[in-house]
């Protein structure tokens, strides 16, 4: 694939937000991945050319971050957080129940296309522990059966709504909100969850 | 007794689409702009300085202090200045600032422009970990609001335009010289010091960076005043903040409280470690800080009790784990993380780093041996006070502490020939504990 013409323009159009041209470098790769579903050799060139960088240099950027993938990402990214408290707190089983029931490994996609599965470090949600994102949206408390039931739904296309968030997009999608594209949606879902509002609610009735 | 909650900055977060400026300006907000451009900018910078605010970060730096190592404003000959709030919240246990951005992104919003407004800074940034797109897109729609309102905008009264700025997942992005070069669109490795990000930092111009919820606070100290402010708290740690309690305990959550509750209060309120559980380890700020047992559950905790204890009180992360948790395991998924998210930049804490993971490792399976101990915190000294930035130093926290806290169940796992505890005991489905009188 190749960038066209309206994605060499927004991108840009990223780069004239900033004082400096090249703090719109991590935006723009996150624009990169929404239109060709990761970080492609000819997504770093047009990021090279229009910041007037070396492949090279922009290619170091993109490998230093986690969330930019070089190899294709499926339709819905999910990520079982493992660090200590979630793993603790059932994140571990999670996750390995999640590799047994859709057959694959850490960073690896189903067959379908549908579901790129892998652990992640801590997403400041540890009060909601175990927590499972989809596309960088949460799902609170999850358990195994949920979390099963949380990939077979994205799988089968049917609504998937976060906890704490919107309606689930694709990943190309939330790439592109990541971009700086937004896409109206932040009325979307609760204020807090049970947790966050936790600290108030023993102040009700007193 | 009167509760010790005292809701300040999560006051809001239960109310109808709290996120909004409609419901946000209903609540009083913006009013503490107002009030702060009738004042001077150094008049705020002083009302900062007087409410004793320390960064909520980790580190408590006071940040009326920091605001003050800014180069004097020259008038005639104006050059750039910035403000970059640190929102990449990625501290193992820290989950605080998340959920402010979520509930309540117009009080952060609010602070950037008084705080910008101080420091005569007309640009501002607000640089947020790419993993929560809900909250990317919370904070976005509040600027947007707060341009059309007339707050933001070089034709506002402060004049200061604010960007949004995603991250891509990278922890020591939060450290903020790492960040200050990850914003400039490189690789987010930590910069020598000095100089300073206050004389030197984005583009190499005056730069402030603070935290989410230090920033967020200022609204409160401008609108309720500096000495109303620093007459909660202690002595040396001022104010309020919120602790985030997770993991084995009845009801996790946020918690805001002045400086200097105890771990056994807020367990109080939160309904205590889950039924029929003892409290085991803990952290008081964080994976990076050195982890505390039920022997110090009456600790006050403020950055100076906190210290004298042992530890540190970081971002007030309050990850609690009971009996059924196994230390080394806990202690080897942190290191891992630490290995992981090592910038690579110096060798003390790259291959010091590896190698913890590679013992620990070995321990959590029983392989080890004694001497192993001994190996760990030696290598441990290797890092710790030698690495580049602080991400070496808190990777050797909850190795040492745990070393020193369970020294005996490192050597269970050896006589054991394993790891000697159940994590199905541990999860959130485990079933539910009978306690017998
Ligand atoms: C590895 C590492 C990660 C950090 N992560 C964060 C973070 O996510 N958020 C934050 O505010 N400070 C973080 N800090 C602390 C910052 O370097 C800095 O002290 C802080 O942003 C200053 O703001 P404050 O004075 O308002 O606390 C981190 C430090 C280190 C060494
Ligand atoms: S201590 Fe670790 S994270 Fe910090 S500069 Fe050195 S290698 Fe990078
Ligand atoms: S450890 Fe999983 S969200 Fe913090």
């Amino acid at each position: 694939m190749s960038i066209n013409a309206t994605t060499y323009a927004e991108l840009q159009e990223i780069a004239g937000r900033y004082p400096q041209a090249r703090s719109g470098l991590l935006p723009m790769l996150h624009l990169v991945q929404s239109v060709e579903g990761r970080v492609t050799p000819e997504g770093i060139n047009a990021c090279a050319e229009i910041l007037g960088l070396t492949a090279a240099e922009v290619s170091g950027v993109a490998t230093f971050y986690t969330m930019y993938k070089r190899k294709p990402v499926g339709e819905h990214h999910v990520g079982v957080c493992t660090n200590t408290l979630c793993a603790v707190m059932g994140g571990d089983q999670i996750f390995a129940e999640l590799k047994e029931h859709l057959q694959v490994g850490n960073d690896e996609t189903t067959a379908d296309g549908k579901v790129t599965l892998e652990h992640v470090e801590c997403n400041a949600a540890c009060d909601y522990a175990p927590v499972v994102m989809v596309n960088w949206e949460f799902f609170d408390n999850q358990t195994p059966a949920s979390a099963k039931q949380l990939v077979d739904d994205l799988r089968a296309g049917r609504e998937v709504t976060a906890s704490r968030g919107a309606k689930i997009c694709s990943w190309r999608e939330a790439e592109r909100v990541l971009a700086g594209y937004d896409d109206g949606r932040a009325d979307e879902g609760p204020s807090a969850g049970d947790a966050s509002l936790a600290g108030l609610k023993t102040l009700e009735g007193k | 007794m009167s509760s010790p909650i005292t809701p300040v900055l999560t006051a809001n977060w239960g109310t109808d689409r709290s996120w909004t400026l409609d419901a946000y300006t209903r609540q009083g907000g913006y009013q503490a702009l107002a009030k702060a451009l009738t004042k001077s900018p150094d008049e705020v910078v002083a009302a900062v300085k007087d409410s004793g605010l320390r960064g909520r970060g980790g580190a408590g730096f006071p940040t009326g202090m920091k605001w003050g190592f800014l180069p004097p404003y020259d008038e005639a000959n104006p050059t750039p200045r910035y403000l970059v709030v640190n929102a990449d919240e990625s501290e193992p246990g820290t989950c605080k600032d998340i959920p402010l951005m979520m509930a309540s992104p117009h009080t952060l919003v609010e602070g950037v422009i008084i705080s910008s407004y101080a420091i005569r800074a007309k640009q501002a940034f607000i640089y947020v970990r790419g993993e929560v797109l809900h909250v990317i897109r919370r904070l976005r729609a509040a600027v947007a609001e707060a341009y059309a309102a007339g707050h933001l905008g070089p034709d506002s009264p402060a004049g200061v335009d604010l960007i949004v700025h995603a991250g891509a997942g990278a922890y020591i992005c939060g450290e903020e010289t790492a960040l200050l070069d990850s914003l400039e669109g490189r690789r987010g490795q930590p910069r020598l010091r000095p100089p300073f990000p206050a004389v030197a930092g984005l583009y190499a111009r005056p730069t402030v960076i603070n935290n989410v919820e230090s920033i967020a606070s200022v609204p409160a100290i401008i609108g309720k005043g500096a000495d109303w402010f620093a007459s909660l708290g202690t002595e040396k740690s001022k104010g309020f903040v919120i602790y985030s309690l997770s993991g084995h305990v009845t009801r996790p959550g946020q918690y805001e409280a002045p400086l200097g509750i105890t771990l056994r209060e807020l367990l109080d309120l939160a309904g205590g470690v889950r039924h029929g559980h003892q409290l085991k380890f803990w952290t008081p700020g964080g994976s990076s800080t050195p982890i505390l047992t039920d022997q110090h559950l009456d600790v006050p905790l403020d950055y100076e009790a906190v210290g004298a204890a042992g530890s540190m009180l970081g971002t007030r992360a309050l990850q609690v784990f009971d009996e059924t948790t196994c230390v080394v395991r806990a202690v080897l998924r942190w290191s891992e993380f630490y290995k992981h998210e090592s910038c690579g930049k110096c060798t003390p804490c790259r291959e010091g780093t590896w190698w913890l993971v590679q013992v620990l490792t070995r321990l959590e399976n029983g392989q080890g041996n004694a001497a192993d101990l001994d190996q760990l915190l030696d290598q441990c000294e290797n890092i710790a006070g030698r690495s580049f930035c602080a991400l070496g130093d808190g990777a050797t926290s909850p190795v040492v502490s745990s070393i020193q806290h369970f020294r005996d169940e490192y050597l269970a796992h050896l006589e054991h020939g394993g790891c000697p505890f159940d994590a199905a005991a541990s999860t959130a489905w485990a079933p539910r504990q009978e306690v017998h009188a």
